[in-house]
């Protein structure tokens, strides 16, 4: 048996991250003679997959929850927590990784009896890897999680909580029955949609897919019913038989919204094609990703995707990349802004070419609750960078001596751009974050546009808090400047808010391009290097007579330091 | 038919008796070189490739128009065997009347005897690397010779009767000031060559001035400085009354050297000695560059080429272009795709092409548009 046995993309592996839930049936007989068939779900820990993990919880009677015993609660894991408590789950403490020599498992236990008002000598400690306490936990789960209840003879009710897509066998849906039996040779409906499916299969994993003749009240199994695309069988959905069907759904369920849209661009423009081919292949297995086709003066043909956070974004990008042999430049994050007009009209702007040009009475921007977890050492740097980042704090708490979990109110625009590696970067790495977008707040923002030589730059152009959009733009026509080569006449490169220009820098024109020595021996050296330069100039960008090479579009995109003199 | 065009033979000379700092040419001191290959004996392998050209060329073979003996230090040869070399060309080609027969030299390797002697033997035109006349300088450039040398030289090229005398300078080497160039042009004119070339520092690749510049013990030349230097140097020449015929050459009218026209115009010459690069009937070829390797081929009786290339239709276009637009006389209009043609009007407006040159059907750089050839040149190439 492999290691880390549920994490099966390399991603999940590389990152030690999970990005899609796994289910596993475990049959387990206890120390008292008992037998017990326990569902086990494994579920993303991260804040873009908030969604799936509220799923996974409405589909379980207790979570267990797994802390690192070398480093104490995250954030995300503090927050998931706070979810299965508003569930009514049953939780069960454990520190896990009490093998590693850094192991502080009275620390930490210390930590999660406080915040989950439990004593220390409750908090498990486990070593997955040596096998060390995993008895126990499982006796624990089996004395105290309630088995499921649900009503056996009602109409089906079963809960999609996750949904993946097989190249050979379809989507396969991942379901908890609630209610009632769902069997093969009948047909199915989705409750959100009424859509009606043929079951191919029914099954348990146990670790791997076995089929079954169905799935009782409580169970946890899967479905196969040769539809093609996740959208057709979403998270949260209740499915139920065509016949003497249900007629109330689960609660729960909504379509997944993206918060965070972003251009995705192939580097070799030819890509496109494959680009356009792989992203309909991933949306086949990503029911929250979106995105249509969007031209760029820098960058070319690519396409504007909506994502639902940072996280998923940098999935989406590194599977792009990784899967489809892409190369791939991915510009400025943007969220999702309400922007209405002197009239009342109301305009969704998730990109900065589409925010209006004229005066606008109000804008909202989406707000998100943050919790941090960091050692106490770094809450003065934590609360400066949360200040510059328009924070307003709501709360702080020491979960120990020498932690402290910080909770402020963020713009979810703040916390997109480079947040986290500021976050990381000022702590050493040792603090986490978790968000959750709770709503709205007016707030005084303007578009920046990047111009070179009069002409603006679309890919630069940025939604801004207006008392940042001088350091935006002295950060942006520094680096262009340093980036974009000398051309034969002198190029202004400006940063504008409408038509006020609010800062400029200069390219001076380019004085000399001659090779002094041009003799016998030079000859087939010098047309070799004009032929080079020919080639080069075929992929030169042009903004307006500017030649660009598309590496300086990259390189400004993709650091958001100054450049290094 | 019997090609008109003139024919050159060039002549590489691999020695110096010292390295520059910012020479990357393929040239080998004393200490360097080893093995089998000896200066004085040297002329004897030259004379072997000029016997192996003849007879390759067979029937195309021709009188020479030029010949340009370069280096390296031709000089090293000394004037016998300089001449020997050149009896061995006007025996296996015969010299057209009236050709230009040139070497390089260094101020330090020439006296009057030697000027006198290479004259006799038929040199008409001589070629100083005078670089520059401060110090400060010629010591960055690793130059051994003083200020004074090359002056010097020169006057006594003309007194032994050379009928053309060049000075080659060198522009832009860190710590030169603007008033120590102009020292230089001045001190050249004042010479009484009737030909200049001057040439901005290039800080090649793998070159000791390239070491230090990178350890940043002397500054990186800087382009709008040597743009501005440029100017200096057309300026004065212009005001002495020499007229700038090529990117980096100016000349007394006639002094114009008839050997490197030819690279310009896309004539045919063969390339005699180590490294050296031959055009001939469409094609380019060059020489193994190492002088031991280079002299054992011959001596086995075979071809020392190392490689060769066939230019296709669009290459020959393509070098048209790169050389014909260094020459002061431009191209003809027609030179220059349609596509490139509808850049001209940019071109010119942009100060780059001279309009009355447009006027009459030429190309022709202006002033700025020398300083940005490379640029104009990829806008018209095809």
């Amino acid at each position: 048996m492999r290691a880390q046995y549920l994490d099966r993309m390399d991603i999940e592996r590389e990152r030690g991250i999970t990005i899609k839930s796994q289910a596993v049936r475990l049959p387990f007989t206890a120390d008292d003679g008992g037998t017990f068939v326990l569902n086990l779900i494994d579920t993303p820990g991260h804040v873009d997959f908030t969604y799936e993990v509220s799923r996974s919880l409405a589909a379980c009677e207790g979570a267990v929850l797994l802390v690192d015993a070398a480093q104490g609660i995250e954030a995300q894991t503090l927050a998931n927590l706070y979810l299965a408590l508003e569930n009514d789950l049953a939780i069960i403490p454990v520190l896990n990784k009490i093998d590693l020599p850094a192991a502080q498992p009275e620390k930490y236990a210390a930590e999660l009896s406080r915040i989950i008002g439990c004593e220390p000598d409750d908090v498990l400690r486990v070593s997955a890897k040596t096998g060390v306490g995993v008895h126990e936990l499982l006796e624990k789960i089996v004395r105290d999680i309630p088995a499921p209840v649900g009503a056996a003879d009602a109409p089906a009710r079963a809960m999609i909580f996750d949904s993946v897509y097989d190249t050979y066998r379809g989507v396969i849906t991942y379901i908890r029955v609630i209610d009632g039996h769902i069997s093969t040779r009948e047909r199915i409906q989705m409750m959100s949609t009424g859509a009606i499916h043929e079951l191919l299969e029914v099954g348990v994993i146990s670790p791997e897919a076995v089929p079954a003749k169905g799935l009782g009240v409580g169970e946890v199994g899967y479905l196969i019913t040769g539809v093609k695309d996740v959208r057709q069988s979403r998270v949260g959905d209740t499915i139920t038989s065509e016949r003497k069907g249900a007629t109330e759904a689960l609660g729960g369920y909504r379509d997944p919204k993206p918060m965070v849209y972003s251009g995705l661009y192939p580097i070799d423009g030819s890509d496109y094609p494959e680009l356009r081919d792989a992203l309909d292949k991933l949306k086949l297995n990503d029911a929250a990703l979106a995105y249509e086709p969007e031209t760029s003066v820098a960058l070319g043909f690519g396409f504007r995707c909506g994502f639902l956070g940072l996280l998923h974004l940098e999935i989406v990008r590194e599977r792009l990349e990784r899967e489809f042999d892409l190369d791939l430049i991915s510009t400025q994050p943007n969220v999702v802004y309400r922007v209405f007009s002197d009239d009342g009209e109301e305009i969704i702007v998730t990109n900065p070419s589409e925010f209006p040009t004229q005066k606008v009475a109000k804008i909202l921007e989406p707000i998100v609750k943050s919790t941090i977890i960091t050692p106490s050492e770094f809450v003065g740097t934590v609360m400066e960078l949360c200040q510059q980042r328009r924070g307003v704090m709501l709360g702080m708490d020491y979960l120990s001596e020498d932690r402290v979990e910080m909770r402020y109110t963020l713009p979810l625009a703040e916390i997109v751009f480079d947040f986290f590696d500021q976050l990381k970067s000022r702590t050493r790495g040792y603090a986490s974050l978790d968000y959750d977008v709770t709503g709205e707040q007016e707030a005084d923002l303007v578009k920046v546009d990047i111009l070179l030589h009069g002409e603006p730059v679309d890919a630069f152009s940025a939604i801004v808090h207006k008392d940042k959009a001088m350091a935006y733009g002295v950060m942006m026509t520094a680096k262009l400047k340093e980036l974009i080569p000398r051309q034969q006449f002198e190029v202004p490169i400006q940063a504008a808010i409408g038509s006020r220009v609010i800062t400029r820098e200069t390219i001076r024109a380019m004085r000399k391009d001659v090779l002094a020595k041009c003799y016998g021996g030079d000859i087939s050296r010098k047309r070799k290097l004009l032929e080079k330069q020919k080639e080069g100039k075929k992929r030169m960008k042009m903004v307006g007579r500017v030649e660009v090479p598309q590496e300086a579009f990259i390189a400004a995109l993709s650091t958001s330091d100054a450049p290094k003199k | 038919m019997p090609d008109r065009r003139p024919f050159g033979l060039y002549v590489h000379v691999p020695f110096c008796s010292s390295r520059c700092g910012y020479c990357d040419f393929n040239t080998y001191t004393a200490g360097e070189l080893g093995g089998s290959v000896h200066r004085d004996t040297f002329h004897e392998v030259l004379a072997t490739e000029v016997r192996f050209a003849a007879e390759s060329m067979g029937d195309a073979r021709r009188e020479v128009d030029t010949v340009f003996v370069g280096g390296g230090t031709p000089t090293l040869l000394g004037s016998h065997g300089l001449n020997a070399v050149l009896e061995a060309i006007r025996g296996e080609f015969g010299l057209a009347p009236g050709a230009e027969i040139t070497t390089e030299a260094n101020p330090d390797s020439v006296d009057e005897r030697m000027l006198a002697e290479l004259r006799a033997g038929g040199f008409t035109r001589i070629s100083f690397g005078m670089q520059s006349t401060s110090t400060a300088v010629l010591r960055i450039l690793d130059r051994t010779h003083t200020p004074g040398a090359s002056l010097e030289a020169a006057r006594s090229a003309a007194t032994a009767g050379f009928e053309h005398v060049n000075l080659d300078l060198i522009y832009g080497t860190p710590g030169e000031s603007d008033d120590d160039l102009r020292r230089s042009v001045a001190d050249a004119v004042e010479a009484g060559v009737d030909h200049v070339s001057a040439y901005a520092l290039i800080v090649e690749d793998r070159t000791p001035l390239a070491r230090r510049v990178r350890r940043g013990e002397i500054p990186a030349p800087d382009d709008d400085e040597m743009a501005d230097r440029y100017v200096i140097v057309d300026d004065l020449l212009t005001d002495a009354g020499m007229a700038w015929y090529e990117v980096s050459n100016w000349a007394r009218p006639g002094g114009e050297c008839r050997h490197n026209l030819g690279y310009w115009a896309g004539d045919g010459w063969w390339g005699i000695g180590p490294g050296a690069h031959s055009h001939l009937g469409g094609v380019r070829w060059w020489n193994v560059k190492h002088p031991s390797t280079y002299a054992g081929l011959l001596a086995e009786g075979r071809s020392p080429e190392a490689e060769r290339e066939e230019l296709t239709a669009e290459q020959r276009n393509m070098e048209r272009v790169m050389l014909g637009l260094r020459l002061s006389g431009g191209l003809p209009l027609d030179a220059v795709s349609d596509d490139a043609a509808s850049r001209v009007p940019d071109l010119v407006a942009r100060g780059l092409l001279d309009p009355e040159g447009v006027e009459r059907g030429r190309l022709a750089l202006t002033l700025r548009g020398r300083l940005l050839a490379d640029a104009v040149i990829r806008d018209l190439v095809p």
